[in-house]
């Protein structure tokens, strides 16, 4: 076991390498560092100090190491756009994104089981065929199209919340929230929304058919032999039973997060770090962009660490193999 | 019996005739891309040619009369009076052949990758397959915005916006192409084992040639699967790329783009700029959906 989570971690921090590697490409080797840094009227002597200062003309090898040494230290260099240290920006995005991630992901989970158990317990009702259906055309429609539709029918047509931006922020445990306000609160609701549509579907229909498998087993069977009551047998025995599947889906799923809240924020202007970056994009602002990169990269290896981890955990046969990551 | 009735008569065809979703889906589909195939035919209006415009005739409701050059349009006109309908026909139309040039490359270069990965295994299978499964865990929009990022910026400024095409192809292309290349790994390792594979070997055949003619055709079936379910990602993908302002350029909009600029006008109470092309986005994205989770069904000999 602990050779197995070693041997993961191993795995992992090599990866990582080669995102920093990929990252500090990006950033050495496209566009000149010195031009886009450096202001119209800079002079020879300017340009030299700067190239010293960046050690522009150490061996490459070496100029990868520091890169690397001073990301672990939270230096990530100057943005070409507006001249901020990079580091700065991501505080000041990070907990609105963090907080908009969790605010989606927990309303995707209550919503998802919920859903996901009443369309098992009611296979065959009229409204449970049609949030089946519904969650159909979910899965089909882009992210975009969800948050400019749910823009369209709430903010324009009835006008009940606001269709950009955070809202009014208060100060919650030392960090700017959003949480706090009522304004706030009411800006969280359709980009949360937006967010957590397709994994909540996801969600929903995983808990269905783990629910309808585990409901034909044998000890589901003798729990009602046994007189339970139906929420005894349907809470207590089958969902307990079908969660270990979906805490791990839900685990793997946070890192899609990440990419659909690059497009929620755009379609909302939530100040986060996914509009931090896609205006990154934009400009060719390649610190950010590489810094994004590395944020990501170290994401999606906890996250993969994790859940290896946890499946390891929960199931000695799986810890040699790993089963398929995708639902 | 002539070719067309042999085709009737086969198995696929038959299940085609008894799912009436994928006939509906493929009826959708069909007129969606004979209308972009035609968009220069069919379109009421050419809205890329500056000379033809009429700025009297913007902001034109649908089935409204434009203000400048009296003629009706059935989908309204955009800000600058442009026919909505025509721009959606001429969008649909790149939209559609970013996402096949893009399922292309990753078909391509999938299949290239997983059948070498599959055939010659050691080392080189284990790199491939590791590169994959890094790819994987990263959501394919990420990928290609990064791609996109990094395209921008080696390229000079001034050729940008004609080059944004290529760049959105190359850049779905690349975030594609791993659920090719593990499928045909997959079945490269079983048919590589088969007589045929080693008497072609026997007989002295380069590996190029085993790769390519001997095992390539056994390999493609499932390819059909995925290329179909691809093409709707693809669409997908594009547009939200375009959407996100990474895409195609407002002078040559694809759906996406279409989509971004209608969102400027939701406030102003122009829904018709917005709403029309979204929905022939979902009807495309859709229909290929659909078409590609039937021919699963029917390709898959374990549902038979």
């Amino acid at each position: 076991m602990f050779a197995y989570v070693v041997r993961r971690a191993l795995q992992g921090v090599l990866v990582l390498f080669v995102i920093a590697f990929i990252a500090f490409s990006m950033f050495r080797f496209i566009g000149d560092p010195l031009e886009s840094m450096l202001p119209r009227e800079a002079t020879a002597a300017d340009r030299v100090e700067l190239r010293d200062r960046l050690g522009l003309d150490d061996p490459v090898p070496l100029q990868f190491v520091r890169f690397v040494g001073d990301a672990v230290q939270g230096e990530f260099g100057i943005s070409y756009r507006n001249g901020v240290p990079v580091a700065e920006m991501l505080a000041e995005r990070l907990p609105a994104t963090l907080e908009l991630a969790a605010v989606s992901a927990i309303f995707a989970a209550v919503l998802g089981i919920g859903l996901g158990v009443y369309t098992a317990i009611h296979r065959d009702g009229w409204l449970a065929n049609a949030i089946m259906s519904a969650s159909l055309i979910g899965v089909s429609l882009p992210t975009f199209l969800i948050g400019v539709l749910l823009i369209w029918l709430f903010a324009v047509e009835l006008g009940w919340l606001p269709s950009f931006g955070r809202g009014e922020t208060g100060e919650l445990f030392g960090w700017r929230s959003s949480l706090v306000t009522v304004s706030g609160l009411k800006s969280m609701i359709l980009p949360a929304l937006t967010l957590g549509l397709y994994q909540m579907t996801l969600v929903m229909r995983l808990v269905r058919a783990e629910m309808l498998e585990v409901l034909r087993t044998d000890y589901i069977r003798f729990a009602r032999a046994r007189g339970l009551s139906e929420r005894a047998v349907n809470f207590g025995h089958a969902l307990k039973n079908t969660l270990v599947p979906v805490i791990t889906i839900i685990g793997l799923q946070l890192g899609q997060i990440t990419a659909f809240a690059i497009v929620t924020e755009t379609v909302f202007q939530w100040p986060g770090v996914g509009l931090l970056f896609i205006n990154a994009v934009q400009f060719v602002d390649i610190p950010i962009m590489a810094t994004y990169l590395l944020l990501v990269g170290v994401l999606f290896v906890a996250i993969n660490l994790v859940v290896d981890v946890l499946y390891a955990v929960v199931d000695p046969r799986l810890r040699v193999e790993r089963v398929a990551a995708r639902a | 019996m002539s070719a067309l009735a042999r085709v009737w008569q086969s198995d696929i065809a038959w299940s085609f005739r008894h799912a009436p979703v994928a006939m509906v889906a493929a009826l959708v589909f069909a007129v969606l891309v004979i209308a972009s195939l035609a968009a220069p035919l069919v379109a009421p209006h050419t809205p890329f040619e500056p000379g033809s415009l009429n700025l009297m005739d913007g902001f034109t409701p649908p089935m409204g009369e434009g203000m400048g050059s009296g003629s009706v349009f059935w989908l309204g006109t955009d800000d600058q009076g442009r026919d909505v309908f025509s721009t959606i026909l001429y969008g649909m139309r790149l939209s559609l052949m970013i996402g096949l040039a893009a399922v292309a490359l990753a078909a391509a270069l999938g299949v290239t990758l997983g059948l070498i990965a599959g055939y010659v295994g050691g080392w080189i299978d284990a790199l491939i397959m590791r590169v994959a499964d890094i790819q994987l865990t990263f959501p394919s929009i990420l990928v290609a915005l990064l791609i996109f990022g990094v395209a921008r910026g080696l390229l000079p400024p001034e050729s940008r916006e004609q080059m944004a095409i290529w760049v959105l192809i190359l850049s779905i292309g690349l975030s594609e192409w791993v659920q090719f290349a593990r499928t045909v790994r997959g079945s490269a390792m079983v048919e590589a084992k088969k007589d045929y594979v080693q008497a072609a070997r026997l007989v002295g055949r380069k590996p190029s040639a085993i790769l390519f003619h001997h095992l390539l055709p056994n390999v493609l079936g499932p390819v059909l699967v995925i290329a179909t379910i691809s093409l709707a990602l693809a669409i997908i993908a594009e547009a939200t790329l375009s959407f996100l302002g990474v895409g195609a350029p407002p002078t040559r909009p694809s759906l996406g783009t279409l989509i971004r600029i209608g969102q400027d006008f939701l406030f102003s109470g122009e829904w018709w700029i917005l709403l029309f092309p979204a929905l022939t986005l979902l009807a495309l994205a859709l229909s290929v959906n659909l078409l590609g989770d039937w021919l699963r069904d029917v390709m898959n000999p374990k549902l038979r």
